[in-house]
């Protein structure tokens, strides 16, 4: 079946196999910022947004997100000009190994746009998803906090 | 005094960005995963459903009869190469007790045949139709009854042995052993003013990197192995393969890109062998990604203990005596057995060199159960639950503030202990004294910041069924593993003035590659982002054990600043000979060599000349590292809990881990270390659980299930780095990624025993095991 996608803006058609998994797809189609962790829905390592939600891209056949827009970890910003979030993570030291860290990225990005000054309370519910076994959760929790003053205006 | 040394440092001791750090959060750079290959297949293995059983036959007619399907191996179609998966140094002192593929299963989840498909569906499809005959053996499941007479012999094979002469009697389940003591013990214990005996039981628990086993492996166009695999130990893959598929280590290249985590769950050669063996065997590239569930049923685990500890103390507090005697479950296979067991002795025991007698008696038994490995705090993290508890218990007993213990018992500047020249890894260990102990700051600054000293004052924050207390303990380790371990490092200039690092070092996501650009940055005096890493590429970079054993800072740090002296001294001399001086008359300034008259060089100009102008040569160097001596981080944890009475529940309040680890080369990072092994540390302690059928089957194999912490299981936490400095590391460093997660299993444990007065002995610290030990209080 044909299903269409606007992936981090730009549109796009796939011939998939109703099985086919929006990971799967994804990655296949050079999204590798998605990963894959656990693979059976609970690490968030997968976290892709669809229509702004963070989703968890493992547990959802692709053709169930026929129309959407889907923003991957590439649609954020590059290394180059990286988007808040990113260089906040990295200037803090929220990234060490850094495999959960594009789930990690995408989940606060959906977090920041209903909370833009989130409580360490919430950035802690709204980050439940996402594990990380290197950090301790710590310098994630201030790199959200500091994305976010910055993307106020703050610095 | 530490400030003092570290005062000028331009690099070292500054939080510089982390060199892949925008790279992986822009999702860019690779893990084993993101390569694929043309025309590639996908591995899946089929596994043992029985705990221990022989394989009578295997029929996999109907699964290559598959489209699809490439090929399938079995026992049958490789030759018997008994070796170990330790990835350590050579003569490993684990047994060689396993094989690529054998004709026996000795846990669930154990290897059977290897299956490669076109995709990885119908890998699992294929596996599904491969009928395996079974004679299924009665299961070893109780470490305590391994050793009986009569029991199930679990490496029953002819081929299994030791190539070191270390104890191993497989007849009868004993995959290792250890014996040491000093001094008269009995008579330590009769002058005892007290005595406290336990046994403690430390858990099961798996490493849980979020990125799991993964590898892919092709024959090359000049007929190489070629393998890109997730490893903590590049260049023990390349030896170990080498060994298991007979092939000379030339034919053999391992790359390590990015890692995902390991925590010393890939310090084993767990999945490479099979990968290159199926790459050989179809001529095409090969992918194999462990599944979850395998990360937890067949790769490897914490060792779990049988703690016995008896400490005798004078009234006062001051430590006479201790004997620890610990009964160790390796599982199905003993890698790493003999030196996990000797670390819960000799991680453990100097911290108290009071104590004037000492004895330590570690066996190490087969069991048909998940197998043991290395994992963060290596056996430390074990024996500390049980020492760590016993001198609360000593605290309790004599009305001392357990704070006061440990100070008066801790070793000090200037000490030593017996116990560093007995027991080493495979041999006699090795003689230090402690030069940089800054465990009297730690105990000093965590008290401050927990609010030590206020905490009777909070006990009435918690009423109704709820119950506040108080734990503490402290803690060292090592920095790498002192006249076995061995990192090089090799740097080039380049016309810019920029400097290529190559080693063997492995940065599995701790920051190892910006860590040790910053050390060859303050050498060479340059800023960290004119060094260019490479790490890890058995083809191109030198040799280094690999990442373990709290070594890549302290050792390979060491080896990169050996490295950088070299290619100073170069370039000085090239220096010299433009500014036409004589060597003596030049020094390094910031990326420039300056005479004694203020003309100078850039180091662009010395590169450019030394390439192109005359004298032409490449100014580059290698170097090596080995360590005499293993300097211990130390560190104090607090913990604060409340006890919910009637229910059992341990809320984590606060947390205070305050380490001491030399001079911090990025001290964001090393928190990081600190905070990532304390959090690792409170969910082994809180909740990670391995839960068991009655015949040797895991039953909570998922992350749904087998509960790691998430962020809102976080309490307040801090770390504090306290700063000494190490003279024989590099620039003052010491190890800090592994010493963290040995504290909270004794110090919550600590906690909750000054709450509602229950010493739990076993972890986890679940409800219903609280629960239940609160009924039998109440039921007295």
């Amino acid at each position: 079946m044909e299903i269409k996608l606007t992936i981090n803006g730009d549109s796009k058609k796939f011939e998939v196999d109703p099985s086919t998994r929006l990971i799967d797809l994804l990655r296949s189609a050079g999204y590798q910022g998605v990963k894959k962790g656990c693979d059976e829905g609970h690490c968030g390592s997968c976290t892709v947004l669809l229509d702004g939600q963070p989703i968890l891209s493992c547990i959802k056949f692709a053709a169930q997100a026929d129309g959407a827009e889907i923003t991957t970890i590439e649609g954020m910003g590059t290394v180059n000009d990286p988007h808040p979030l990113q260089q906040s993570f990295v200037d803090k030291g929220a990234v060490q190994c850094g495999f959960c860290i594009p789930g990690m990225i995408l989940s606060s990005k959906s977090l920041l746009e209903t909370h833009p000054d989130p409580t360490e309370d919430e950035i802690k519910r709204g980050l439940d998803g996402n594990y990380c076994r290197c950090t301790g959760y710590v310098k994630q929790i201030e790199a959200v906090q500091s994305a976010a003053q910055k993307m106020r205006g703050g610095i | 005094m530490s400030e003092q040394k570290t005062a000028n440092f331009a690099q070292v001791g500054k939080s510089v960005q982390k060199i892949d750090g925008l790279a992986l959060a822009c999702g860019k750079d690779k893990f084993v995963e993101d390569y694929d290959m043309q025309n590639q297949l996908y591995l899946k293995v089929l596994r043992s459903p029985h705990a221990h059983a022989r394989i009578l036959s295997i029929d996999s007619s109907e699964a290559e009869a598959m489209e699809g399907v490439a090929a399938v191996l079995t026992h049958a179609d490789l030759p018997r190469v008994p070796h170990t998966t330790a990835g350590q140094g050579y003569p490993e002192p684990s047994p060689y007790d396993s094989h690529t593929l054998d004709n026996k299963v000795r846990y669930v989840g154990d290897r059977v045949a290897a299956i490669a498909a076109e995709t990885p569906e119908l890998a699992r499809e294929a596996a599904q139709k491969i009928k395996v005959e079974y004679e299924v053996l009665e299961p070893v499941l109780d470490p305590r009854k391994a050793t009986d007479e009569g029991a199930p012999v679990i490496h029953d094979e002819d081929d299994c042995k030791v190539i070191i002469p270390i104890p191993y009697e497989p007849e009868r389940n004993l995959a290792s052993a250890v014996e040491f003591s000093f001094g008269d013990l009995e008579e330590e214990f009769a002058k005892s003013d007290i005595i406290v005996e336990d046994e403690y039981e430390s858990h099961y628990a798996q490493h849980c990197p979020v990125e799991p086993h993964v590898c892919i492996s092709y024959i090359d166009s000049r007929g190489r192995v070629v393998i890109r695999t997730s490893t903590q130990v590049p260049f023990h893959v390349r030896r170990i393969v080498a060994q298991r598929l007979e092939l000379p280590e030339k034919k053999i290249r391992v790359i390590k890109p990015r890692i995902g985590g390991g925590f010393g769950a890939k310090q084993e050669v767990l999945v490479e062998d099979i990968v290159a063996a199926m790459a050989m065997k179809t001529g095409r590239p090969v992918k194999f990604l462990m599944t979850r569930e395998e990360e937890f049923v067949s790769s490897r685990t914490r060792h779990p203990q049988i703690i016995n500890v008896t400490i005798g103390a004078d009234s006062d507090g001051t430590i006479r005596a201790i004997n620890l005697d610990v009964l160790m479950n390796t599982g199905a296979y003993g890698g790493h057995a003999l030196t996990v067991v000797c670390n819960s002795g000799s991680k453990v025991l100097p911290l108290y060199n009071t104590a004037k007698a000492v004895k330590f008696n570690g066996k190490v038994v087969y069991t048909n159960l998940p197998v043991g490995g290395a994992y963060r705090g290596y056996g430390a993290t074990q024996t500390y639950f049980a020492v760590e508890s016993a001198l609360d218990e000593i605290a309790h007993r004599l009305d001392i503030d357990p704070v006061k213990l440990r100070e008066i018992n801790h070793i000090k500047n200037g000490e030593t202990s017996p116990v560093f020249a007995a027991l080493g890894e495979g041999k006699e260990g090795v003689e230090q004294t402690i030069e940089s102990c800054g465990l009297p700051q730690c105990l000093e600054q965590g008290k401050e910041a927990f609010g030590w000293d206020t905490r009777e004052e909070r006990r009435s924050l918690s009423s109704g069924s709820k119950r506040r207390g108080f734990g503490i303990c402290t803690l060292m380790q090592g920095s790498s593993i002192p006249e076995i371990d061995m990192a090089a490092a090799s740097i080039k200039m380049n016309e810019d003035g920029s400097f290529n690092l190559l080693m063997g070092a492995t940065d599995l996501g701790t920051g190892s590659d910006t860590v040790l650009s910053q050390i060859a940055a303050e050498t060479l005096n340059v800023p960290t982002e004119d060094i260019i890493p490479y790490s890890s590429d058995t083809d191109l970079t030198p040799f280094d054990v690999g990442a373990y054993a709290s070594s890549t800072t302290y050792l390979s740090g060491k080896a990169v600043d050996k490295c950088a002296g070299k290619v100073k001294q170069q370039i000085l001399k090239v220096g010299a000979e433009m500014l036409e001086v004589e060597l003596e008359d030049v020094s390094l300034g910031a990326k420039k060599v300056v005479d004694s008259s203020g003309n100078e060089v850039s180091y662009e100009e010395i590169a450019t000349y030394s390439l192109y102008e005359s004298n032409q040569h490449q100014i580059a160097a290698h170097d090596s590292s080995i360590s005499h001596k293993s300097p211990p981080p130390f560190s104090a944890h607090f913990a604060e809990v409340e006890v919910d009475t009637e229910t059992g529940k341990v809320e984590l309040i606060q947390y205070v881990n305050a380490t001491d680890c030399g001079t911090a080369i990025h001290p964001r990072l090393a928190e990081g270390q600190c905070e990532g092994a304390t959090v690792n540390g409170l969910s082994f302690a809180l909740t990670e659980e391995y839960q068991f059928s009655s015949r040797g089957k895991m039953l909570n194999a998922s992350f749904d299930s087998y509960n790691i912490y998430k962020m809102p299981d976080m309490p307040e936490l801090k770390c504090i780095l306290v700063p000494t400095y190490e003279e024989t590391g590099p620039y003052g460093a010491k190890s800090v990624s592994e010493i963290g997660i040995n504290g909270p299993l004794p110090a919550i444990g600590n906690a909750i025993f000054d709450a509602v007065g229950i010493r739990i002995k076993e972890g986890p610290f679940k409800p219903d095991k609280l629960l239940a030990e609160l009924e039998k209080t109440e039921a007295r």
